[in-house]
């Protein structure tokens, strides 16, 4: 009863600029999840990803950073995803406290995409097109952060 | 209703999601191969390499060279066959690397690497599917050490494997049978024992010679 309350306390009043801007962005972080599935699915069995003939795409899902700990990095990737989509249909249905945890979740998933960035670029000298992709949609998110209104009340 | 949609949609999505990587991972999941029974437990450089089944009234035995484009072409055509066939269908690999190809060599040696760890028939997709780019590139070895990688190997043993004698030999081994019978070029395929003309190595071709070698394997009704 007392969470029931809670809910409705934090559960701010929609706009309709708000509701769009969320949806847009749950549906690129459905576009990232995507990406990541299909990456994550092919490393675990051991299949490769159809990479169009791009040899680089190779290096990088091939190379010591594809993995952590033995498990795909992709594989983060879905958790990030599913998180920025989890948080943006709250946010879009008025529940302001979920907007925060999408800005967190958005933030840390730029971070690491820079990261990544570094790696291709000056370490590997090889880019995946499907980490460019990630990487396309991790900054669309931030913008999204960015350009969303500030909370007031 | 409007306060459970989300949850709605949430438990959707990640259900969708959970659907779908499954479905590919099954998907992309290589099909069972198998090594001769007779080398397996021992030496897998020995091992034959052999995806179907062992009762297959058909039995497909290739020799190929991974820098060839017309084995490039027949790989390609024979997964589908399998796939068509399916138990019907038992298919060999022997390594013939012709001296006119300059990364040939390398790559069945690739090959016969991954298959020390299990993945022989995964490295032999991928050199031909790929083929167009690690045949022109300067420095194969580190794009075949990226295969490995995208793999899954141990990148640093299958290094190392590809300069192992044991593989080095099994690929000498494979091309002193294929000259014993004849083989002068690749692909160069043999059905049941019975070597193809080169008119029938293409996809429609060799789905008839398969469809006839099947008949006449099967026992009259």
């Amino acid at each position: 009863m007392a969470k029931r309350k809670a809910a409705k306390v934090t559960a701010a009043p929609t706009t309709r600029g708000r509701i769009i801007l969320y949806t847009v962005a749950a549906l690129v972080a459905l576009a990232g999840l995507a990406d990541a599935t299909y990456l994550t699915a092919s490393a675990f069995s051991g299949e490769t990803a159809t990479c169009g003939g791009s040899a680089g795409c190779f290096e990088v899902l091939g190379s010591a950073y594809a993995r952590i700990a033995g498990i795909p990095t992709a594989a983060f990737g879905i958790l990030g995803y599913f998180s920025a989509f989890t948080f943006a249909t709250f946010t879009g249905f008025g529940y302001r406290r979920a907007r925060t945890f999408f800005s967190i979740t958005v933030w840390v998933m730029f971070a690491t995409t820079l990261w990544l960035l570094y790696l291709q670029a000056f370490v590997l000298h090889a880019f995946c097109r499907y980490c460019l992709f990630s990487a396309a949609i991790t900054f669309l998110l931030a913008g999204i952060v960015v350009a969303s209104p500030g909370e007031r009340n | 209703m409007k306060k459970y949609l989300p949850f709605i949609i949430i438990i959707v999505v990640g259900l969708l999601t959970l659907g779908a990587g499954l479905m590919l991972y099954r998907a992309k999941l290589p099909p069972p191969t198998k090594n001769s029974p007779a080398t397996a437990a021992q030496d897998k450089a020995d091992a034959l390499h052999v995806r179907g089944e062992d009762k297959a009234p058909v039995t497909l035995e290739e020799f190929g060279d991974f820098e060839c484009p017309p084995c490039a072409v027949v790989a390609g055509a024979l997964k589908q066959l399998e796939k068509d066939f399916g138990a019907r269908l038992r298919v060999i690999f022997r390594e013939f690397p012709l001296a006119m190809h300059a990364h040939a060599r390398e790559a069945a040696h690739a090959a016969e690497a991954a298959g020390l760890q299990g993945k022989f028939w995964e490295m032999h997709d991928l050199l031909y599917q790929e083929q167009a780019n690690w045949s022109k590139g300067t420095d194969v070895r580190a794009m075949f050490r990226a295969y490995a990688g995208t793999l899954g190997l141990k990148v640093d043993r299958f290094n190392s494997d590809m300069e192992r004698p044991e593989v080095k030999a099994r690929v000498d081994a494979d091309q002193k049978l294929g000259t014993s019978r004849g083989v002068d070029s690749t692909p160069t395929i043999f059905l049941n024992g019975t070597r193809l003309p080169a008119a029938s190595l293409n996809p429609d071709a060799l789905r008839t010679a398969i469809e006839a070698a099947e008949k006449e394997k099967s026992p009259p009704k």
